[in-house]
Parts: structure tokens; C-alpha cells; sequence
């Protein structure tokens, strides 16, 4: 035997890497939370969404047809015209599967020419106010033709700027791709190392010269390795069949890439906080599911967090994946470069900085 | 002329108010196979695991070959081989790939195929360690202490739980090993198998060595001090029958 050969840590560490990625890969859980689950959203989402809005307006069974203002609204893209019985009509509108009815009927007594009833319902309101507003301008362009009255005081000149269309894939995929490196850092992480706790796989390593640190960042690697590759296949489904909108390409790709890694450091020190805290596997998804599940619901994944109510928000701009999806949507949508998500970065790296403290406190290496 | 590979001085070790191991002391010569016996709770495995570095002592000194467990921690663990009671591998990983990964850790290069060789489970090297028969577990474990070609390796109750042919044909191996140089230090709670395998043994009973000699002679000075068994002695035992009439071959292949 050479003793006197210097022993090499980044060669252990590697192999660890090594091993540890292999077995992540052959591992059904974590190619189906990775990979399968994150993609399944997409393609949901990726069909359903990039209609834009619609404003569904049933026109009552005795209304008048005839007229130049049903013509308008029938040329109106965004306005979909149905036709069925009052009773249907009413129940759909109370429900808000349809956004208004209107009634249009001929004025027995001449002027006005016509009456214009439109019922709106509370169940829709957003769109019964675009509705309204469209009505007003239809009525006002009909009414002066109509009159040939004194020149108008002022012209109306709109011109709309041609902006790029922000599809329901733009808003779904980083939201995704953020959960997905959400649950394989809390997840994995925590299964991992409590699971060579308990078998005495680290209790073997620890026979061996390998350095506690090399066993953290050899499975830190393959972790990281395995999410990345993760996020790339994602990025790139969604890129090539769902139209994700990667605004400055390769450049985009790789500043979601080096957000993903950062948001998966941060959520590692999560897992090794749980696998620290956890007694056996089987009190690891409870204990998970407290970090991952808000987050999942309430840091934007979903629904833009502009959209809950006012006392949710500041739970909502206190989670880590808040600013990891929000940091991504600049990028991926905006072109934003890193600098220009600075303020993100620096909340997760607090958040990282927090947890790691945490970690280091909790984490056990034997039972 | 006998030389010393592990040295144990006044060692004891406590957990809280519970004395584990109470002042004990021993030597280990250089290729003998030495055994530690004694009941369940008697201090065999902590004793181990402290001269295998993994576990902290409270008081006392222990050397493996010429290092102090205390200064020179890494060159004891390059120069010793460590088999744990119960132990497991990274999951979802062969056996060529486990070894994969201890070469790396140990800083050596092995050739996969060679070590299993030497334990006879060269067919297995695409297995899961998980789908392997008891028997197999255990020389691949002992395959794994070889990795590093220690001077020294250490095996906890390695035969427990195994088949009588298992076991004999484990024997096989650990005397194999024995006869290529590499000292030994077993425990075991089988006083046939240390009968069988073991140069010199050591008896500890409550965190105390109370007795260390050859097999023969403490089994001399039994018979000296005018011990007999109350049964007459055979020349052959249930054991021995065993074997005659299911044979010798290995049943887990």
C-alpha cells in the first residue's frame, strides 16, 4: 500500500457526484416531480391558454336583429354572440358563463330609433364593464352618423403599439420550472441524506478518509446537474411547442439556467433543515409539504400574486419562490439581464443565507 | 516474534451516566485474527468503532499501526477496512458501481471485476446489492473493507443471520484473507466460528474484558479445572450433520 500518494477530495467528491446521480436518475420520484409533473402543467396550460379575452353576450330570443348595432357587435372579434332560450340565458348569466344579454327592440314612438337593454350579472363584472364601455362607443360612432349634427369638437386617434403577446405559457412555464426546483431541492434533499442516515450509508463513508464536505457537495452537484438538465428540457418543450417566448434566445436560456441553480441552492438548505428535523422518511412529506405547499399556492405559480386579496400579498412577497418566479418572468419575458433582477437575488440570497444559518444547527449526520 | 498492529489502553467510554465501556485494554498482533466475543450490550461494537475512528472515546488511548486515533485519524482510516453490523450502500446503484464510488472515496484504483472475484460474485456485479441472498450481502461487504488493500480489517458479526453453508463458506473467505497478510479483528456471539477462525479471543462481558487467550488454552484450563460437559462428546455435531446431508455447495447462487 502508498500511504504516502496525497489523497484527493475532489476526486471523492466527485465520485459521490457521480453515484449520486446515477441514482437520482434510475429514482421514479424524482424524474416524474422534476420532469413529468412540471410538464404536464405545461402542456394543460399550453392548450388551453393564448385565447386572450372573449366577452360572451347572449342576445334575448325576441330581440331585434335587424339593426346596424347588432352588426357592429357581430364584426367585434372579442365578442361572441349566443343564441338560446331566456330561461338557459338567465341561469348562465347569474353563474357568469355568459357576461351579459341584450335586448335590443325598435322604439314604437320613433326617436330614439332603438332601445338598447343590457342585463349584467355580478358574477362578471370585469368583463360587463369592458362590455359597457364598448356599447358606449358603438352607440356614440351610430349616434353621429345618425344625426349629420355640428362637426365634432375633438377626433378620437387611437393607435395601438405593437407589443409582443404575453401567453398563458409565458406566465405557467417559469412558475413551473420554479416548483419544480422547489420540490426536488426540499424533497430530494431531505430523502437523500435521511435515508443514508438511517441505512449507515454516511456511518461506511465516514470509515473512508472523505471529508463531510465533500459528501454535501457531491450530492449538491448531482442535484444541481440533475435540475438543470431538468430545466433545460422544460424550457426547450416549452419553447419549441408551446411558443415560450425566450426574448434574447441562448442568452435567456442561460440566465434562467444560472436562476435555477440559485434557486435551488436556497432550497436545498431546506431539505438538509428537514432531513435534520425529520425522525424517519415517513415524517418527510408532512414536514415538506409545510415549505413547498405555500409556496406552490401562494408565491405566483398559478395566478399572478397581484391577483389575491390585500392581506395575502405580504405572505405572498415573503416567500423565496415569489422572487425566483418573478426574477424568471423578467428574464424569460422581458429580456431582463441578472442585474436587472438584483433586487430578487438578493431577497433569496437572504433567504439562503437564513436557511443555511438554520441548516447548519439542525442537520444531523447520524441518529 | 509477535508484533503489535492495535494497541487499546484504559479505554473508557460513556454515554451520560452510563459507562459503556469500563477501562479496558488489549493488543492486536499483526496477522492473527482476533475475536471479540460476548452477550448482546457487552461493548463489542463501540469498542470497534472507536478504534475505527467513527466514534469518540471519553478517556484512555488507542494506536493502529503506530497512529494515535486522536492525531492521526485520516491514516488510520486509509490503512484500516471497515465492515458495519447492519450497514447499507447508496441506493439503486450495482455492484461494480458501488465499488466505483468506494475507490473514489478511498483515492484508489480497483479494477471492479478483480474485488468480486475474490468474494466469488463476479455474475452479481450488474445486481442491486438489495437483491442479494444474505450470504452474498455479506461477501460483498467484506469485498468493500479489501478496497483500499488495507492492513487491517474489522468485521461485526458478519455470520449472523446466515445458513449454515453461508457461514462455512464465509469462514473460507475471512481464513483466504488471513493468508494474504491482512489482520483481522471479528466479533462475533458464535463460539464455534471463533473456535474455527479466531488466533487469539478476547471475552467482554459488561464494557469489561474478562479474559483473553488463545481458544485452546482457555479451553484447556476448563478442562483442567475439572470441567466436563454433562453430555457425552461426539465426534460430530447437529451441525456437522447439517451439512453431510444437504452438502457443501453454496444454496444462495
Amino acid at each position: 500500500m502508498d500511504n504516502n500518494r496525497s489523497y484527493s477530495h475532489t476526486r471523492a467528491t466527485l465520485a459521490i457526484a457521480k453515484a449520486s446521480f446515477r441514482s437520482i436518475v434510475r429514482s421514479p420520484s424524482a424524474v416524474v416531480f422534476s420532469l413529468a409533473f412540471p410538464l404536464i402543467f405545461i402542456v394543460v396550460f399550453g392548450f388551453i391558454g393564448g385565447g386572450g379575452i372573449k366577452l360572451k353576450v347572449g342576445i334575448a330570443p325576441q330581440s331585434d336583429t335587424s339593426n346596424a348595432i347588432y352588426q357592429a357587435l357581430k364584426n367585434i372579434k372579442v365578442v361572441k354572440l349566443i343564441n338560446e332560450s331566456q330561461q338557459e340565458m338567465t341561469t348562465d348569466l347569474v353563474k357568469g358563463r355568459i357576461d351579459a344579454i341584450l335586448n335590443i327592440q325598435k322604439n314604437p314612438q320613433k326617436l330614439p330609433a332603438y332601445f338598447l337593454n343590457a342585463q349584467y350579472s355580478e358574477a362578471s363584472s370585469d368583463k360587463g364593464n369592458i362590455l359597457k364601455s364598448m356599447l358606449n362607443t358603438i352607440l356614440v360612432s351610430i349616434n353621429n352618423r345618425a344625426v349629420h349634427g355640428p362637426p365634432p369638437i375633438a377626433e378620437l386617434r387611437e393607435t395601438t403599439l405593437k407589443g409582443r403577446e404575453y401567453k398563458t405559457i409565458d406566465f405557467i412555464l417559469p412558475g413551473q420550472l420554479g416548483f419544480s426546483l422547489l420540490s426536488s431541492g426540499v424533497f430530494g434533499t431531505a430523502f437523500v441524506f435521511i435515508s443514508l442516515r438511517i441505512t449507515l450509508v454516511i456511518k461506511r463513508f465516514f470509515a473512508t478518509p472523505v471529508k463531510r464536505s465533500s459528501i454535501v457537495l457531491g450530492e449538491a452537484i448531482s442535484r444541481l446537474v440533475f435540475s438543470l438538465i431538468g430545466a433545460l428540457i422544460i424550457i426547450l418543450i416549452g419553447h419549441f411547442l408551446f411558443r415560450f417566448t425566450l426574448i434574447n434566445g441562448a442568452l435567456t436560456v442561460l440566465n434562467m439556467l444560472a436562476l435555477s441553480a440559485l434557486g435551488l441552492i436556497v432550497f436545498m438548505g431546506f431539505g438538509f433543515v428537514v432531513s435534520g428535523i425529520a425522525k424517519n422518511e415517513s415524517s418527510i412529506p408532512p414536514i415538506a409539504n409545510m415549505i413547498t405547499l405555500p409556496q406552490f399556492l401562494l408565491s405566483g405559480t398559478f395566478f399572478s400574486i397581484e391577483a389575491f386579496p390585500s392581506w395575502l400579498q405580504p405572505i405572498s412577497k415573503a416567500l423565496p419562490l415569489t422572487y425566483l418566479n418573478d426574477a424568471m418572468r423578467k428574464v424569460a419575458f422581458e429580456g431582463a439581464g441578472l442585474m436587472d433582477v438584483k433586487q430578487q437575488l438578493l431577497i433569496m440570497l437572504i433567504w439562503g443565507i437564513a436557511i443555511y444559518a438554520l441548516a447548519i444547527k439542525v442537520f444531523k449526520w447520524e441518529e | 516474534m509477535l508484533q503489535s498492529i492495535i494497541t487499546v489502553k484504559n479505554l473508557v467510554k460513556k454515554y451520560g451516566d452510563f459507562t459503556a465501556i469500563k477501562d479496558i485494554s488489549f493488543e492486536v498482533f499483526e496477522g492473527e485474527i482476533f475475536g471479540l466475543l460476548g452477550p448482546n450490550g457487552a461493548g463489542k461494537t463501540t469498542t470497534l468503532e472507536i478504534i475505527e475512528t467513527l466514534r469518540e472515546k471519553t478517556s484512555g488511548e488507542v494506536y493502529v499501526d503506530g497512529f494515535s486515533i486522536d492525531t492521526g485519524p485520516e491514516q488510520i482510516k486509509r490503512r484500516i477496512g471497515v465492515q458495519l453490523q447492519s450497514a447499507g450502500y447508496y441506493p439503486n446503484l450495482n455492484l461494480s458501481e458501488l465499488i466505483e464510488l468506494f475507490s473514489g472515496l478511498y483515492g484508489i484504483d480497483v479494477k471492479p471485476m478483480e474485488l468480486l472475484e475474490k468474494v466469488a460474485l463476479t455474475d452479481k456485479a450488474k445486481s442491486k446489492y438489495k437483491a442479494l441472498s444474505g450470504g452474498q450481502k455479506q461477501r460483498f461487504s467484506i469485498a468493500t473493507t479489501l478496497i483500499n488493500q488495507p492492513k487491517i480489517i474489522f468485521l461485526d458479526e458478519p455470520t449472523t443471520g446466515l445458513d449454515p453453508q453461508a457461514r462455512r463458506n464465509l469462514w473460507n473467505l475471512i481464513q483466504d484473507i488471513r493468508q494474504s497478510g491482512t489482520t483481522i479483528v471479528i466479533t462475533t456471539h458464535y463460539m464455534d466460528e471463533a473456535e474455527v477462525l479466531c488466533d487469539r479471543v478476547a471475552f467482554v462481558d459488561s464494557g469489561k474484558i474478562i479474559g483473553i487467550d488463545t481458544p485452546d488454552h482457555f479451553i484447556d484450563t476448563l478442562v483442567a479445572s475439572g470441567f466436563e460437559r454433562k453430555k457425552e462428546v461426539k465426534k460430530a455435531n447437529l451441525e456437522d450433520v447439517f451439512i453431510h446431508l444437504t452438502g457443501k455447495e453454496w444454496r444462495e447462487d
